[in-house]
């Protein structure tokens, strides 16, 4: 059997991560650009938490509430960045016709875009986490088992919105590229991350809780406030990202095929 | 054409107002250069983004190697590929990166011997370990023909293989694209602008005009219909509009 027509081919996705790779080890500022903002967010958190720690009872309660929550955001916005990124590389390089006259399906592509995306954000994730133990003596593995729930679903909710943001990009040209860097800040103020949900208006707390991401801060805090695993959060935020990965792959599919019908393949570019 | 390799039934093509291909018909047998000619805007590579299933058809229906293009595409891609001055590699990348992972994507075994060889073949061997944008114009124009081979295609399409190289490189490819023609036995469909390029290289020539097929024949035979001197004031002839459209659609 000819394997280049086989419905899905881990081999093709191996290509394409390899591709990825090839271009992260072609340009140190992408390198750099990976460890340097999570860096900047430790630094610039871990010392407003300590400041709180003197100051607030409620953080004093649990010293790196924010730290995790700074470190926990990371992982989405990374996560997001990585899927957009990597595929805005195809259209900058038009490389796009060449790559769907292969025998690459779409579904590969995504599977590749979404393993760099892992690939990236472990590494900022670590790199940031790890410098935290020295600096301020706090070690967010510290949550253990509860930490790799997080990671996942973070991880999830920013695949989903980095292929939405794709999607658009395809559909609407590089000119809607900054949606990348913006998108998911969009939800930053709605998802609890430094603050409770409870905080919001009710009204927006229903907006609130429509986000996978809420769920897992809200777990955070459960896990270091009150030192309880929530489950019920936990099946929330599975839902959700269910739901979200879904439309992000049909919107990242749909877009393709709109690409195809519009003659966009070959056209695609800076 | 019950054997061909290409069979194109009544192919329409819109984008919004515009009718870029208009109910064209036409077959490519195995194992011949056929040259698809026409002015700007005529259809060529829309015709040929068709063909690769890059692009999706108003209406009409597509087969190639046997395989309907919009349902089994991925049966016929492993078995095809194409070559665009206008379609980039990434500039980054080093040569032998670039051909390394679409020689993943296309599944060859030993990807290191296919691209060692065919750097002998089109002689970019020492090019291997530069990167692609760092290429002059001719050198790309091996590297992304050698892509176009990786996998030994059955069927090649190329864009304007020659466009933008100097007249010797132009040459080396044309010479290099017919050996391989005679060696493999694969079809080759062009779209091109130079005439000398058609005249020498294909058997078999479809002119289009305005999205529709005005003419087909050899070259040989399509000079003596018109009567004229060679390829170019057949082009010229036709592009004008001096045939008044009146044979559109007459090749099937």
């Amino acid at each position: 059997m000819n394997t280049a027509a086989v419905v899905f081919s881990p081999r093709r996705v191996a290509a394409m991560v390899l591709r990825y790779l090839y271009l992260m080890r072609s340009s140190w500022p992408r390198v750099i650009e990976m460890i340097y903002w999570p860096t900047v967010q430790v630094i610039l958190w871990g010392f407003i938490s300590k400041f709180f720690a003197t100051n607030s009872w409620w953080v004093a309660q649990a010293a790196g509430v924010l730290l995790s929550a700074v470190l926990l955001w990371d992982i989405m916005y990374r996560s997001q960045l990585g899927v957009s990124l990597m595929f805005f590389e195809e259209m900058y390089s038009r490389n796009l016709g060449h790559l769907f006259v292969s025998p690459l399906r779409v579904y590969e592509l995504v599977a590749a875009l979404l393993t760099m995306s892992f690939l990236r954000t472990l590494i900022s994730f670590v790199g940031a986490s790890l410098l935290a133990i020295p600096l301020y003596s706090f070690s967010i593995y510290d949550l253990g088992f509860p930490l790799l729930i997080f990671f996942f679903n973070l991880i999830v909710t920013g695949w989903a919105v980095g292929l939405m943001v794709a999607s658009l990009v395809m559909r609407y040209g590089l000119g809607a590229e900054s949606l990348a860097w913006v998108a998911i800040f969009a939800i930053s103020p709605l998802t609890g991350i430094y603050y409770p949900v409870s905080v919001l208006p009710e009204w927006l707390q229903y907006v609130s809780n429509s986000i996978p991401s809420t769920h897992v801060f809200e777990g955070m805090r459960a896990v270091m406030i009150d030192h309880t695993f929530r489950f019920d959060l936990l099946s929330n935020a599975l839902l959700l990202n269910a739901v979200y990965m879904a439309v992000g792959i049909l919107l990242f599919v749909q877009a393709f095929q709109a690409a195809r019908r519009n003659g966009l393949l070959l056209q695609i570019g800076e | 054409m019950e054997d061909a390799i290409i069979q194109v039934r009544n192919l329409h093509k819109r984008f919004g107002e515009i009718t870029a291909l208009d109910s064209i018909s036409f077959d490519i047998a195995p194992g011949t250069i056929t040259g698809l000619l026409g002015g700007n805007g005529a259809g060529k590579t829309t015709t040929i983004s068709l063909l690769l299933g890059l692009l999706l058809p108003s209406s009409g229906e597509i087969r190639v190697m046997g395989r309907d293009i919009l349902r089994e595409r991925y049966l016929a891609l492993p078995r095809m590929n194409f070559s665009s001055p206008y379609v980039d590699l990434p500039y980054r990348l080093t040569v032998a990166e670039n051909l390394r992972i679409y020689a993943l994507l296309y599944g060859l075994s030993s990807t290191r011997a296919r691209i060692e060889q065919l750097g002998e073949e089109l002689d970019f061997s020492h090019l291997l370990k530069r990167r692609y944008g760092q290429l002059s114009a001719g050198q790309k124009t091996r590297v992304a023909l050698a892509k176009a081979l990786l996998n030994e295609p059955e069927l090649l399409l190329m864009d304007e293989p020659t466009a933008s190289l100097d007249p010797d490189m132009a040459d080396y490819v044309r010479r290099y694209l017919t050996a391989y023609q005679q060696r493999s036995g694969a079809a080759i469909l062009l779209a091109s602008h130079n005439m000398t390029e058609v005249e020498r290289m294909c058997g078999d020539v479809i002119i289009l005009r305005a999205g529709k097929v005005v003419d087909r024949g050899t070259p040989a035979g399509l000079i003596g219909r018109y009567g004229r001197k060679n390829m170019e004031e057949v082009f010229i002839h036709i592009a004008r509009g001096a045939d008044g459209g009146d044979d559109a659609g007459r090749v099937a």
